[in-house]
């Protein structure tokens, strides 16, 4: 958090695929992972996109903010529909109608779309082996139809159809691992990201538009609006995620993890939930296990990480 | 505050919008399980449950799409409670399949149906009454439903309590067609006594194992005798053509029987479950026929022709399907013409101008989904309808 003002956007394409004038609310990360991933994605990209948050914040007019070739279907289809673009142009490619060049196909789904709804679309497209890259953004619930809960919700957060009160303490389930589900498809990469740290997110957008085959993509999007939080916290929470290891950033390239933000020191997790309404109702025991977990899991991908060098 | 929270019926006046009278009804007519999806206009139903039914005993669970909300609460049906699920167009349509299930293995099924602008996503936070024929004819095969339409946010909850007790009367798939207009209206809501209200229970059979089959029908009403999974009677539930042992068996001539007994069961009830309300009609040269959030328009629109001296009837639907044809018949008999106001582009309009017969001109005015219709556009088609 001490080097929080290092960011040199100058070090960054100029050029903005997704530009300025859509409705996101203040403080939307969402928007800005996207932003990022399309710098460095560049200009040859066909964007397919599930319904949410950043479809209904950069399409309708006089708003839309896409400066590129763009297609939604409906909640579940953005992997399925890209993966027929992808296909499309192979097939135009192969029959010589089109000139051979190197496209980006990238798919959008919210947590929602991919985690729930979308899960076996998203898979369908990853199993396929089509060369695209799914990018689920993930704002932990259904922020677009006003904060319903998803599968990818954190234990306690409560929302509007996970109400913390004297019955609950919020979402009971703890969350699903779809990066994991993703990396046991064996794609070629699979990564999670987050725009607090937008080199490491750069980085890893163009390693996986430059592999053979699909790429999977997690962005951690903090949503200032359904987390109850300050608006101009987004960037430092995007950090505190990652130092508290509630979102680790890691990359698996061929099977293989590698954790791109190691943390020496956890930082205690309340430094994270104290900030968001979401949590103020979580007691310290409970508070305490989601500890616990999120521990253990930084460790098992650390232990993963050192038994694959071990193994190479 | 709390303790008043914790009533199951929260009896006395409210002021609420449709979608929490819709919840509340739900409550009132028993309903203790609710599989959902969010999905705007619908979001409040199944929220305003997360929140009243922990403190009841009953259990809302967000599933993961509407295919898997269509199918978990009828799980919850066989395991032997009230329950329904909650949608708006996309999420209707994805029920297709689900909609033919319930219809084929008569589970006592309620669909919750906030109407919105389609097709595909369409105007998501714009009312329409597109999803009429949707509901009747969306699952293939043929089968009957049985759908009610309120007006109001007062409606809302009497007819979802309604849709309670016709889906157990009858065992179909039952459908609660608000639109979002009604569904976000805000009014007052009596809430009467438990002793006040007419809650069915389920057509659980009293016969001894060994002597009860689950889908045979044993006092002439078409509709069989239900029971629990669990509670000693062999039970065989499957969507494939069954005989009346429930066992799959796919004979052409069990199908025949099957599926007319289907339709049968609904169809031979239609002039008492075909409810709508008249006003005006003795006189009447030419009749509105109207429903949902239209009809309250279009009432005001009669009221207005009738001070310019037209002679115009109100004919507000309750129950869009089965569609009493011959009462359409009965009640336009002297009429000269008759308009259709509805938010779509000539859904009930064909099924009134299947009922006149070509006997008067059927007028339609109407709109995709959108803005509500304006009383001028009524009134304006009945002052060229009575000229």
């Amino acid at each position: 958090m001490e080097k929080f003002n290092v960011f040199a956007s100058r070090l960054l394409p100029k050029e903005d695929y997704l530009c300025s004038g859509h409705r996101a609310c203040q403080g939307c990360a969402e928007v800005l992972a996207m932003r990022l991933i399309h710098k460095a994605l560049g200009r040859n990209t066909i964007v397919a996109s599930a319904t949410g948050c950043m479809e209904i914040i950069s399409s309708p007019f006089p708003e839309t903010a896409w400066n590129l070739p763009w297609m939604h279907v409906a909640f579940e289809n953005a992997a399925t529909v890209a993966s027929g673009i992808e296909s499309g142009y192979k097939a135009l490619m192969r029959k010589g109608r089109i000139p051979q060049r190197k496209i980006n196909f990238i798919a959008y789904g919210g947590d929602g779309a991919t985690a729930d709804i979308g899960l076996q679309w998203v898979s369908g497209a990853m199993e396929r082996g089509h060369n695209m890259i799914y990018v689920c953004y993930d704002n932990e619930a259904y922020m677009n139809t006003g904060i319903q809960r998803s599968s990818s919700t954190p234990f306690g957060a409560s929302t509007t159809t996970s109400p913390a009160g004297r019955e609950s303490d919020g979402q009971a389930t703890w969350k699903k691992n779809v990066t994991a589900i993703m990396a046991a498809h064996d794609i070629p990469y699979v990564a999670t990201v987050n725009p607090s740290y937008p080199f490491d997110l750069f980085q890893k957008i163009r390693k996986a538009a430059a592999v053979d085959g699909p790429a999977y993509i997690h962005a951690y999007s903090c949503c200032p609006t359904g987390w109850r939080m300050r608006t101009d916290l987004a960037v430092q929470i995007g950090r505190l995620a990652v130092e508290t290891a509630v979102a680790p950033l890691y990359e698996i390239e061929n099977g293989k993890l590698r954790i791109t933000q190691p943390i020496e020191k956890i930082r205690p997790v309340r430094d994270y939930l104290k900030i968001q309404g979401r949590f103020r109702h979580l007691k310290d025991t409970i508070i305490d296990d989601i500890e616990t977990r999120l521990h253990q899991e930084y460790r098992a991908l650390e232990a993963r990480q050192a038994r694959e060098q071990e193994e190479a | 505050m709390t303790k008043r929270e914790a009533q199951p019926l929260r009896t006395g006046l409210h002021f609420m919008n449709g979608n929490e009278a819709c919840a509340e009804g739900a409550i009132a007519a028993g309903c203790r399980f609710v599989a959902g999806y969010p999905i705007t206009p619908s979001t409040e139903v199944v929220e305003h449950l997360a929140r009243r039914f922990p403190r009841i005993g009953g259990m809302f669970i967000q599933m993961e799409d509407e295919i898997a909300s269509s199918i978990c609460f009828q799980g919850a049906v066989w395991a032997g409670h009230k329950a329904m699920t909650v949608t708006s167009g996309p999420g209707l349509s994805l029920m297709m399949e689900h909609i033919g299930f319930a219809a084929m293995t008569e589970t006592p099924s309620v669909f919750i149906n906030v109407q919105r602008a389609g097709p595909s996503t369409g105007l998501p936070t714009a009312a329409a009454q597109g999803d009429i024929m949707q509901v009747r004819w969306g699952s293939h095969g043929d089968y009957a439903i049985i759908a009610l339409c309120p007006s109001s946010p007062q409606e809302c909850f009497d007819l979802t309590i309604e849709a309670f007790n016709l889906a157990e009367r009858y065992r179909c798939p039952t459908f609660l067609m608000m639109d979002e207009t009604v569904g976000h209206m805000m009014g007052k809501v009596r809430i009467p006594d438990a002793a006040d209200l007419t809650v069915e229970p389920r057509r659980n059979t009293t016969r001894a194992p060994g002597d009860y089959q689950p889908y045979a029908t044993y006092d002439g009403s078409d509709v069989p005798e239900m029971t629990r999974a669990g509670d000693g009677h062999a039970i065989h539930v499957t969507g494939l053509t069954h005989n009346e042992k429930g066992y799959p068996d796919m004979s052409f001539a069990v199908h025949d029987a099957l599926v007319r007994r289907l339709q049968r069961k609904v169809h031979t009830h239609t002039s008492e479950l075909f409810r709508l309300e008249a006003d005006g009609l003795d006189d009447a040269d030419v009749v509105v026929v109207a429903f949902g959030i239209t009809a309250g328009i279009a009432a005001y629109a009669v009221t207005q022709a009738r001070a310019l001296g037209r002679r115009v009837g109100l004919l507000r639907l309750i129950t869009l399907w089965p569609f009493d044809e011959a009462r359409i018949r009965t009640l336009t008999a002297n009429a000269r013409a008759v308009i259709v106001a509805e938010m779509n582009l000539g859904q009930v309009c064909l099924q009134v101008s299947r009922a006149v017969q070509g006997r008067i001109p059927v007028h339609h005015i109407g709109n995709p989904g959108g803005p509500v219709i304006e009383p001028e556009e009524i009134l304006a088609a009945i002052e060229g309808a009575a000229t």
